[in-house]
């Protein structure tokens, strides 16, 4: 058993303040573990988001010593105990209570991604993917909306007035991963370019390193993106090989069109 | 037009509302966050002012035949000015630039690093402070981050990517050139000789490990299983590009030390052993 103060923020909307709270620590707890024993024996009103306690619902993201952590998969041997574990709620959304946020803003930019549009199914009505395009997607889907890469994000952490107009590193995966999926036809760089915010993003990799499930971010996502903006928007010679060689990838909205014969979608086993 | 038309599901009004929480200061971090940002600044200053004063002298960057040498610094090749020595890897294209080479020539590696995905990073973080390190605020009221002039010029990377492609063609053939021993003997190694070889080595793998690389060789395909020679150039190129920024600092460091070598040794301080 070790002596640890925790120092968590306690408030609301009108405001708040730090309080600590001495207690002490056994061999092998994490700090989502000293905040539910602080509920229990001091401060029952204290809120706390958690569901699975296994790192895998994204429920208990909170700033630990000044970084965005998943408290349930944080070990307090990992943190210095000389001096009290600050423990603050996510800075970049609205709070609601002590360290419990208000993160619809991600939903409500979520709503605004173009869905999966695919194309027309094969002859025998179903769709099929190669294991190796199957692979690629995979990592944006380990994703547990944490939201401690959108928090991190300096671009709307510290400039509230971007929100309106940026996406986000969880929003960018998603971009990515329907992007460079090879059935759909939606084309959504323009939407990035212009309202999306991609060109706010300026590769400092903070969304990387908070991760929790190790997904490459800006190398996997933001950057392929910025690359593909690129070739939309900035790059003449990739416009010129594109009419030359009539590869022009189809607008949405020909595609939507193009798929006048919907033909109904039967589940793969 | 949006492209999205169509598609796009209707506007939601986006709810930005509410106050945010905990306390307004800077950073809670307690860790030693600022000597990253510090180390960045230093070691990118330090390569600045020497590769500045070394590509102003325009002298010492050629050890030619005199010395039974062919080793040019990567600073002044393709040499191509007016004020080239006689023997220095260059055709001469720019006659009427009688300033020193490297001035034209350190034009190429200069961008593709300044637009370079990864030293935008260190640049933004320890120069610019946008922001200093993770979770510390950023040094700036506004932030419009690559969507507006200069920064939006970040874009053109790719096309230095492709003529510091070309520079490492010309390196390369420095490289080969260096095996050569005018007046004795022939044929041989030298330590320039392998420092020559490192150096393009290095460079070579810098570039192939860029963003823009990974994107143009294949990055760019949907469809990886219609694509096969470009899946498999994406394959080797990725893990390279995760080892992009120790790839970035240690060619960068090689090739002021390849300069600095070539310089030792075309001044006389130092003379080039040969190996065999």
């Amino acid at each position: 058993m070790a002596d640890v103060v925790m120092r968590i923020w306690r408030g609301d909307s009108e405001g708040g303040e730090f309080q600590d709270f001495p207690t002490q620590v056994s061999e092998g707890e994490v700090v989502l573990d000293v905040v539910h024993r602080i509920q229990a024996e001091d401060a029952p009103d204290l809120a706390c988001r958690w569901n699975c306690k296994a790192g895998k619902c994204g429920s208990c993201s909170a700033e630990i010593n000044g970084l965005p952590h998943l408290m349930c998969m944080t070990r307090m041997d990992t943190l210095p105990t000389e001096e009290p574990v600050v423990i603050a709620p996510m800075k970049t959304f609205p709070i609601i209570r002590d360290l419990v946020t208000d993160v619809s803003f991600n939903y409500e930019m979520a709503r605004r991604l173009p869905p999966f549009a695919p194309k027309d199914p094969g002859p025998d009505g179903t769709y099929r993917m190669q294991q190796i395009d199957v692979e690629r997607g995979q990592e944006f889907r380990k994703c547990i909306e944490c939201f401690m890469c959108q928090d991190i994000c300096h671009v709307i952490r510290d400039h509230e007035e971007n929100k309106e107009h940026y996406a986000g590193p969880r929003l960018f995966i998603r971009y990515m991963e329907l992007e460079s999926h090879p059935l759909d036809t939606n084309d959504r760089r323009e939407l990035l370019r212009e309202e999306m915010g991609l060109g706010y993003c300026n590769i400092t990799k903070c969304c990387t390193e908070v991760c929790p499930e190790h997904i490459k971010i800006t190398d996997n996502a933001i950057i392929p993106l910025k690359e593909r903006v690129v070739d939309a928007s900035y790059d003449p010679v990739a416009w010129l090989g594109r009419k030359i060689l009539r590869r022009t990838k189809k607008t949405a909205t020909e595609a939507a069109n193009h798929r006048t014969d919907p033909k109904p979608v039967k589940a793969s086993q | 037009m949006s492209t999205q038309e169509g598609i796009r599901p209707a506007p939601v009004p986006l709810v930005l509302g509410g106050a945010r929480g905990g306390p307004r200061v800077r950073t809670l971090r307690r860790d030693s966050w600022k000597r990253s940002p510090l180390i960045t600044q230093g070691y990118l200053l330090l390569f600045v002012v020497y590769a500045t004063w070394a590509a102003f002298q325009n002298s010492n960057y050629y050890v030619g035949a005199s010395s039974h040498r062919d080793l040019i610094s990567p600073f002044y090749s393709p040499c191509i000015g007016a004020s080239c020595v006689p023997g220095s890897h260059g055709s001469f294209l720019l006659h009427w630039w009688t300033y020193s080479p490297a001035l034209v020539i350190l034009i190429i590696p200069l961008g593709f690093r300044v637009t370079c995905y990864y030293y935008r990073k260190a640049y933004y973080r320890s120069f610019w402070h946008s922001p200093q390190a993770c979770g510390v605020a950023d040094g700036h009221k506004k932030y419009t981050g690559e969507t507006r002039f200069p920064l939006i010029i970040q874009n053109i990377h790719r096309y230095f990517f492709v003529l510091g492609v070309l520079l490492n063609i010309m390196l390369t053939i420095d490289a080969v050139m260096a095996f050569r021993m005018p007046g004795a003997g022939g044929i041989g190694v030298s330590v320039g000789t392998i420092v020559l070889c490192a150096n393009a080595v290095l460079l070579w793998f810098y570039s192939v490990s860029c963003h823009a690389c990974r994107h143009l060789c294949g990055g760019h395909v949907n469809e990886f299983s219609k694509h096969p020679v470009r899946h498999g150039l994406w394959k080797i190129i990725t893990p390279l590009n995760a080892k992009h920024m120790q790839l970035a600092w240690v060619s960068l460091s090689f090739v002021a030390l390849t300069d600095l070598y070539v310089r030792l040794v075309a001044s006389g301080i130092i003379t080039d052993p040969k190996i065999f």
